[in-house]
């Protein structure tokens, strides 16, 4: 099955051939490299810009308001801060002109731990994205669902924030992307030759092609729908990314050892979000918890508890709880620091089995 | 210049100052919450909005201007009273609803950008609307206006490195309007450099300086590198000297500077025209009287329009997909 940088790649050539997208351009995102996690490589609309974050947002709003399509890039979520004014201004464009111009571009930046990334290749942005009305934002677990969104996000016409996981990037699908062939074809068809260094990859890619599989469509995955990733009668996990996963393999452990089952929600859309699907998924069972690996001060996450509450209060058997990222200012590069700073199995299984042990 | 041309842009300019001034007035009363623009720019702004080419799409030019630029909007063809809606935020306001200050423009029909506050982020933007002018071919430029203060932000270089990118030149237009203060902070306390111009050399661009309160020269130096920048396809720095005759905006007061403490770009042009027979003293009183009074009956005219609902918040947050 596809990597999630492969199902990106092949969205962004089915937006450049079929959807009008003008422009994939950012730090390292064109030829040679095709971007530091490869998800650009071989598309005919790349281009390398500056090191030059700014200047990477202030462009791109500028092409999307003389009527192209641009999907930039930041290369690294932990790059982004330095536009945070940008950020505002691309979404508050279409309100503040009273709708006159329409702001049709995707920001894509991978985020999160998961890498041994250290204090500047591990930070997520989330929190901080939702606090800038006026974009869309997603953060896909699956390369379908990557798919699905980034032509999800290339056709609205509104500005879209495109975070993926750093630590998913090379994990590969468990269902198959509509026209995605086989896995050692499409490794053949369209990953880049490689090399051991750059003047070795410049050689190698000189006269290389991608061959795009011919039958990818417009799969889409919808804003503001959640996937229901395992059903469950006894607590809801709100979570979203990475945690998507472990918190299947924390259920699969609680499941064995204590009977619980857990129902798993992946949000995939963060804003807008899908209150029903948590909402519904909360009634059913009467426990929550709320799961990503931000820093915990203004998490995303508080934000959804709170929502929860105010909507499901007097339908809770426990007090609804956020495991995130610990309150530090950055992920330390020894395992064990990373280990610490960012929720594990074990973590969300206690606190699941905390919830749970409440009784109403 | 022809005469009717001088004769067009003395009216301009005794049209542009007297909204100004209305303006001004309605910031220290309850008509308006806030003043800050252009008089003392005017020599520069209504020969910039002449020689422009305002429509929509890549064909024509964009527009990423300051809020010093009413007088351009005027030479473009705005009518007075949709600057006094913003003025009032009126929800008849066609650039915001009455979301946003005073001369905050943005047209789209117009391919006028929406203005942001912070001026010197719009040289961020203004590569990518030239970009694509670049890309479509031919004589569409973009044109984006800072003051002397912004372009100490990296952004302002920012502007000129993304102009000038290998086998990437942009029709650009910079324009750096030199009045010689950021709000209170004067131009020889925070730049060391003698002009603003010359760090266009740095990168390769092609660059000038004009006296910006005198019309002719403003006129003819817009001709020239505004001919230079759609014929060549290449971006041009341009640096104004201009007047700021009411200070920043109304957090300095808003009031009339000394006398002669800097050049009213109005006052001479009309002597000009006097001495060149196109004009009495007394035409020039006339026509700044009616000029008040007709700025004075649209205001009266925009009050009675309606005010933003509060459920207007919550309209165009997002495009409908």
């Amino acid at each position: 099955m596809a990597t999630m940088a492969q199902a990106i790649r092949m969205a962004l050539h089915y937006g450049e051939e079929n959807l009008g997208v003008t422009d994939v351009f950012g730090e390292d995102v064109g030829p040679p490299l095709g971007g530091v996690f490869t998800a650009s490589q071989g598309l005919k609309t790349a281009w390398n810009s500056p090191l030059d974050e700014r200047g990477i947002i202030g462009t791109a709003l500028g092409l999307a308001l003389a009527g192209q399509r641009p999907v930039c890039e930041i290369q690294f979520g932990d790059y982004i801060f330095n536009t945070i004014d940008l950020l505002k201004i691309v979404g508050n464009t279409h309100w503040s002109c009273i709708g006159q111009f329409e702001v049709p571009l995707v920001c894509m930046t991978i985020v999160g731990a998961g890498i041994h990334g250290s204090i500047y290749h591990s930070h997520s942005f989330e929190s901080v994205a939702a606090h800038i009305p006026g974009w869309k934002i997603v953060l896909p677990s699956t390369p379908i669902d990557a798919y699905g969104l980034m032509i999800s996000a290339i056709k609205d016409p509104n500005p879209v924030m495109f975070l993926y996981p750093k630590a998913l990037i090379r994990v590969k699908g468990e269902q198959r992307i509509p026209g995605e062939p086989d896995e050692k074809i499409l490794k053949r068809m369209i990953d880049a030759p490689t090399g051991p260094t750059l003047a070795h990859i410049e050689q190698a890619r000189v006269d290389w092609k991608p061959e795009w599989p011919s039958g990818l469509t417009d799969y889409q995955v919808p804003f503001s729908k959640a996937n229901i990733v395992q059903e469950g009668t006894d607590i809801t996990v709100v979570t979203y990314a990475r945690h998507v996963f472990m918190a299947r393999q924390a259920a699969a452990q609680l499941k064995e050892s204590d009977g619980v089952s857990v129902e798993i929600v992946d949000l995939r859309t963060l804003y807008p979000w899908d209150r029903e699907t948590v909402m519904n998924s909360i009634r059913k069972t009467g426990r929550v918890l709320v799961l990503n690996e931000d820093t915990p001060v203004c998490n995303f996450g508080e934000h959804i508890l709170r929502e929860i509450i105010t909507e499901c209060f007097y339908e809770l058997h426990a007090r609804p709880r956020l495991l995130a990222g610990a309150d530090v200012p950055g992920v330390g590069l020894h395992e064990i620091l990373e280990l610490a700073s960012i929720p594990q199995v074990q973590n969300i299984v206690d606190e699941i089995r905390g919830i749970c042990a409440e009784e109403p | 210049m022809k005469k009717d041309v001088k004769l067009k842009i003395f009216d301009l300019m005794v049209t542009a100052r007297c909204l100004e001034e209305r303006m001004i007035k309605m910031s220290k009363s309850a008509d308006g919450h806030f003043w800050l623009g252009g008089p003392g720019e005017e020599a520069f702004n209504v020969p910039l909005g002449m020689l422009s080419r305002p429509g929509r799409g890549v064909e024509y030019d964009y527009f990423h201007f300051h809020y010093r630029n009413a007088a351009t909007m005027l030479a473009m063809g705005m009518d007075p009273r949709d600057e006094l809606r913003q003025a009032n935020n009126r929800a008849t306001d066609p650039f915001s609803g009455g979301r946003n200050f005073v001369n905050h423009f943005a047209r789209v029909e117009w391919n006028v950008c929406p203005v942001t506050s912070t001026i010197q982020t719009q040289w961020l933007i203004a590569p990518g609307t030239a970009r694509a002018q670049k890309r479509h071919g031919g004589e569409g430029i973009t044109i984006v206006t800072c003051g002397d203060a912004g372009t100490a932000e990296g952004d302002f270089h920012i502007g000129l490195n993304w102009a000038t990118q290998p086998g990437w030149d942009l029709p650009l237009l910079f324009i750096v309007t030199n009045n010689r203060y950021g709000i209170s902070t004067s131009y020889d306390q925070v730049h060391g450099a003698g002009n603003i111009a010359e760090m266009a050399r740095g990168y390769g661009m092609e660059f000038g300086i004009v006296d910006g309160t005198d019309v002719e020269a403003s006129y003819s130096k817009l001709e020239e590198v505004m001919d230079f920048v759609r014929k060549e396809r290449r971006p041009y720095l341009l640096e104004a000297s201009v007047s700021r005759l009411y200070g920043h905006s109304s957090s300095s007061g808003a009031n009339r500077v000394p006398e002669d403490s800097e050049t009213d770009p109005l006052e001479e042009w009309v002597k000009k025209l006097i001495k060149a027979k196109l004009l009495t003293r007394k035409d020039y009183q006339a026509k700044y009287e009616a000029e008040t009074q007709r700025m004075n009956e649209y205001l009266k005219e925009v009050k009675q329009e309606p005010a933003p609902t509060p459920e207007s918040i919550y309209d165009h947050i997002y495009k409908d997909a």
